[in-house]
Order: C-alpha cells, then structure tokens, then sequence
C-alpha cells in the first residue's frame, strides 16, 4: 500500500511538472515594428549578429585580432556572434528572428527588406556614417524607396587562388577554372551557391561577346543556359564546392584542392608551408560583394544594434576588420588606420576600379540591365539551376 | 491544497491521474510531430512569391510535378536510395558476425567491453566523426598511406568516401539491435541443433537467422532511414555529389514549398521500405 501511494505521489508529481513545462513554453512574438527610430535608449546589454567569418573577431581566432572586447567594455552590450556560409544560409538563420544585427551581402539586403525581416535605420544616429564613401550610400543593394536599410561596411571581389607549386604557369584568367580545368580534374573547387553563376556569366562576357550579357545578374533564359552549360562542363572537374570557409582552408592545405575560387581572408588563413597560394584578381574582372550592416525588424536590443553599427563603422575598427577579410574599407578615413598598402591593393575609394566588380546582387525577373524586351531569370531559377549543375 | 492531499484526490480518480500524465506528452507529440508533419505536407502544395519569399497558400501542384517530371530528383532520389542500401548492406555484413561473437562467444567480461566499444561512437559528436573521416580521407591521409602499401590511392571524397562514412557513423544502430536478438536465442535449440547433427552452417540458417532477422530488419529500418535524411556528411565528405538532403536545403531558403516536396521523396521511400519488410513478417516478431 505504502508503496503505490508512493508511485501515485510521483505520478501526480510528474503530471504537475509536465503541465509546467508546457505552460513555460508558450512562446511569446515580439512585434516587428517598422520605420526608423528617431531617438535612442539605453543599452539592453546584450546583442546578437550574424556575419561573415572574420566580421565579429574577439580574439578567440588569433588574440592579436580583435574588436568586440573593447565595444563590450565600452557600452555593456555583450556580443554573440554566428558566422554563416552563403548568403541563402544567412537568409534562413535571420527570419529565425533571433539576431539583432546582420552583415548582408548585396545578394541578401533586398531579399531581406522584401520579406520585412530588415528594419529602417536612422543614419543619424550613427554618428560615423558621415565619414563613409559617398558612393557606397544610398545604393540599390541598402536603400530602398529612399529609406535606409544599413551602414555600408566594405567590399571586395572573390578571387581566384592557385597552388602556386601544382598551377602551372600561373594563371591569368578565369579559364583556369573553366576551359583548363581537366588539368587539374578533381582539384578544381567552385563557391558552393546559386550566385555562383554570375562567375561563369563574367567570364561569358568576355568570352562570348554575342551572348551580349551587359549584367552577370540580369540573365534571359539563352544566357542562363550558356552558363549553365559551361559550369557543367567544369562539374566533371570539381573535386568538391565549398561553402565553409575552413573546409576549403583544409582542401587547399592538403592538396585535395589546388585551384579554385576564394575570398583573401582564405587565403590570408592559409598556412604558406603547407601549400603555397596566391589569390589575384582575373583578367576578366570578377563578381564581388559589398556588403551593409542591417538591423533585424524582430530586433530585441535597437540600441546595441546602433551601437554596434556605430562601432564597426568607426575608421579605426572598420580598417582592422576589413583589412582581416581582406577587402576595402568604406571610408578614407579608414585607410589612416589600416597597414600601409592596404587600401591601395583594394583600390578603396577608387569608384572606377569598384565599377569593375559585378557586386553581388538578387537576379528578379525584371531584367537588371534595363532591358525591356525580355524577361530574365529570377534567383529561384538559379537556385533550380545550380541544383541541376551539380546533378 | 498540499501536495498530499492531491496526491490522494488523485489516487482516487484514476482518469485524471491519466488524463494529467499524458496531457504533456501528448500534446508535445501532437504539435511538435503530427502537426508540423502535416504541414510539411501541407507545404509541398502551396507556392511561393519568388522575390519576397512569401508563401502563397494556393493549391498547386506545380511542386509535385516537378520533382516527379525532372531528371534531377530522379538521378539523386537513385543515388540516395544506393547509398541507403549499401550503408545498410555493409553495417549487416558487420553486425552479424560481430553480434553473434558478442552474444554467444564472448566471455562476459570482454561481452561488456565490446558492447562499450561499439555504444563509444555514439558519444562523440556527429561532426566530429564526419570530419575525422575528412581527414582519413584527405590527401596524404591515413587511406592515402595505408592504400599507398598496396598500390591503391585514397578513394578520395564522393560516393565512396559518403558509404564508408555513413555505415561508420550508424553502425552501433545495427550492431545493438542484432546482439539483442542473439541474446534472445537459447542456446538450447543451438545444443540440440547439434545433437541432432545439423552443421554450424545448417544451424545458423535454420535455427539462429530465423530468431536474429528481427533484430537485423531493426537494425536496418535505423541505418537505412537515417542515411535517407543525411546531408551533413555529404557535405563533409561527398566531394561534390549531393544527395536528397542537400536539395532540401538549398531550397529551404528561396522556395520551402519545393524543399517540402522535396522532403515527401524519403518518406514515400521509407513507406515503401517499411511495407516491404513488413510483408517478410519480420516486424510482427520485433
């Protein structure tokens, strides 16, 4: 007898927990607000951001990098950081609605304004953005309708990089990843993404003038094929896509991967001893991507956002950082701070260079280019595609 | 109220007690599985805005079409499907010898640290085993060296390195089951087999599979559904193959509606996997 109350006290005891824990389960929305605030509060004390590798260092990668520990101190916001691969991957961790900030590429910022999960951002209140390049503000990848959906950060192109031991002669051109790529058969690696077509439409641009592709993002269906048609063809030579940045590091590293498409921060990564590498530029100029601090609409802590927007475009931060990636600052003042060289190797603040760089960008339906007479593939079609290419 | 007041109103009403027990659970099970489940199903027939990625709930059937109409799924439905059933074929290869040892051979100390050595694996992290594969694999890696002995390369990364790594990482899930079941066989009926003079390999199929195939169907429901859904490892090591999984992904983020028609192709393949073993009678001995 004892002993079945016993079992029954425990039975009544469990039911009551499991009602508990139900009940502390319902979950709570926070409302997402838009248009911009006009003033600021205080800190909440916390913030959370989303980002490409080397964006959020806190010196756990290398102690001689780091600009999160100062900010903490400074405004009492604690940092968490999460880095992404690709641009679809940041897409779905943001409408998750747990980050407050989020480095977007141009491929990224209107996909995300679109589905509302980006808020308006009051420059004003961001005293550093006065400093920024002028012909980085109000472009078509971070203002939409004249509001302002983020600080612009930096930009850069994706390069390719060659072993320098195995890659022979050095290339010089992009066809060392398309036409040359038997080469090195199972050694070629290519950026894991649909957007990864644009690479193969900038080289059909100089190498298929009557293709007539004028925008590696504006593609009517002929010229998706085209490139589709090329990237399967370099297919039979891809070792494997990367989309995680150490797993390409590893490749390159162990010679699984000797030539391949890249980011500098990659290369800069890359121990020398290992595996020798060089990353360039291409002849054929390349697509690129530049980038804009946003703020979530689902943000739970605004005023560490501004503060971190404020932060990361300060000069000082901003050269560290950007010159860790291994791309151009978004301001002249930047380049005082950064290592000397720097802003000359990314041409920053040079708009004619910057014009060179097919900056990522969201292919939609109405063509890019401006033309009229037809219409273009949309990113859903690219995404089928890629698929397709890979097989 | 206290608590043992409650206790005894609730040692009376026996419907309550239950009704309290289950609630929880089973509303967890309605919502986090049913619910979702059918939303998923539910998902796969609606379209999707392809600039805002908004969700147009109309009926459609525009998804279904497509990954039952386009080259593409098929080839990598196929190549899912082998690479599930090679997994499976080779952690049965293994889990038969090995639970049979482990059962009926072993002594009960080593019997101990066998079950430990094979339940090991499953403490550490999915990943980390995945990528110690990577680098198994790699160039200059341990394959590399111990193939070089023989002549043979590092079978490098795809469909090769995604078998070997897949029965790797879901091995304890057929071994486990299999040793069960033969610890479940008396060894009577192998005493008597033997009395009445059936050799070891007449005993073993006419006596001993018959009793283990539960235990191995388990096994492989396990290892051939859990490699169905992967696409970590593909990413890991797969080189530059995909399997179902990955098309899943990579639409999750422009178009969830594909992404869940996508989804429904493992399911039917593991319906029609289920009902096959199920027709060998093997589930009902479970």
């Amino acid at each position: 007898m004892r002993n079945i109350r016993t079992r029954h006290t425990i039975g009544a005891a469990v039911a009551a927990l499991s009602l508990i824990t139900l009940s502390a389960c319902g979950g709570d929305d926070g409302d997402s607000s838009t248009g911009a605030v006009d003033k600021l509060g205080e800190n909440e004390g916390e913030v959370s951001i989303l980002a490409w590798p080397g964006y959020v260092e806190d010196g756990s990668t290398d102690p001689e990098v780091d600009w999160v520990s100062g900010f903490e101190k400074e405004t009492g916001c604690q940092v968490t950081a999460k880095v992404y691969g690709t641009s679809d991957e940041a897409f779905n961790l943001a409408k998750s609605g747990e980050y407050d900030v989020v480095a977007a590429s141009g491929d990224l910022t209107l996909r995300m304004v679109a589905a509302g999960e980006a808020a308006e951002v009051n420059t004003d209140l961001i005293p550093n953005y006065e400093g920024i390049y002028d012909f980085l503000k109000d472009r078509e990848w971070n203002t939409v309708d004249d509001k302002n959906y983020g600080i612009p950060h930096g930009y850069g192109a994706n390069l390719l990089m060659y072993n320098t031991k195995d890659v022979t002669p050095a290339p010089t051109s992009w066809k060392a990843v398309f036409e040359d790529a038997p080469k090195h058969k199972g050694q070629v690696t290519a950026y894991d993404s649909p957007i990864y077509i644009a690479d193969a439409a900038v080289y059909l641009m100089a190498h298929q003038p009557d293709l007539g592709i004028e925008n590696p993002y504006s593609l009517d269906e002929k010229q998706l094929a085209a490139a589709v048609d090329l990237l399967k063809s370099q297919r039979a030579s891809v070792g494997e896509y990367w989309s995680d940045y150490t797993k390409t590091q590893a490749s390159f590293e162990t010679g699984d991967t000797v030539v391949g498409t890249t980011w500098q921060v990659i290369a800069n990564l890359i121990d020398q001893k290992k595996a020798p590498v060089e990353a360039i530029l291409p002849s054929e100029g390349a697509t690129g991507w530049n980038d804009t601090w946003m703020i979530s609409s689902n943000s739970k802590s605004p005023n560490c956002a501004y503060a971190w927007l404020n932060h990361i475009s300060d000069p000082e931060v901003n050269a560290q950082a950007t010159e860790y990636f291994g791309e151009a600052p978004n301001s002249d003042k930047a380049c005082e701070f950064a290592s000397e060289g720097h802003c000359e190797t990314f041409h920053a603040g040079d708009e004619a260079y910057a014009e060179k760089i097919w900056f990522w960008n969201t292919p939609i339906n109405d063509c890019l280019d401006g033309r009229t007479d037809v219409e273009c593939t949309d990113y859903q079609d690219w995404t089928k595609a890629w698929s397709e290419i890979k097989g | 109220m206290t608590l043992s007041s409650i206790s005894s109103t609730l040692s009376r009403r026996p419907g309550i007690r239950l009704g309290l027990l289950l609630a929880a659970p089973l509303t967890w099970l309605v919502l986090v599985y049913v619910v979702a489940l059918a939303a998923l199903l539910v998902t796969a027939f609606w379209t999707i805005d392809s600039f805002t990625n908004e969700l147009e709930r109309t009926f459609t059937l525009d998804n279904v079409r497509e990954i039952t109409g386009e080259a593409l799924y098929r080839t990598v439905t196929l190549r899912t499907i082998g690479v599930a059933l090679l997994v499976t074929l080779i952690d049965c290869a293994i889990a038969l010898p090995v639970g049979f040892y482990m059962a009926k051979i072993a002594s009960r100390r080593s019997r101990h640290l066998l079950v430990i050595a094979f339940l090991m694996p499953l403490w550490a992290s999915y990943l980390v085993k995945a990528l110690a594969w990577r680098s198994l694999l790699s160039n200059g890696g341990l394959l590399d060296w111990a193939g070089g002995l023989v002549g043979l390369g590092t079978p490098g990364f795809g469909f090769t390195a995604i078998v070997l790594t897949q029965a790797y990482i879901w091995l304890p899930y057929v071994v486990l089951p299999v040793y069960a079941a033969y610890e479940r066989v008396p060894d009577s009926l192998l005493d008597a087999a033997g009395d009445l003079g059936a050799r070891p390999a007449l005993t073993f199929r006419t006596v001993v599979l018959p009793l283990v195939v539960p235990g191995l169907v388990a096994g492989s429901i396990f290892s051939f559904s859990l490699t169905m859904g992967d696409y970590i490892t593909v990413n890991i090591v797969g080189g530059a193959n995909q399997m179902l999984g990955n098309l899943v992904f990579i639409n999750s983020g422009s178009n969830l509606p594909l992404a869940a028609a996508i989804a429904l192709i493992p399911i039917v393949v593991i319906m029609i996997y289920l009902a096959l073993v199920r027709r060998t009678g093997a589930l009902e001995n479970l």
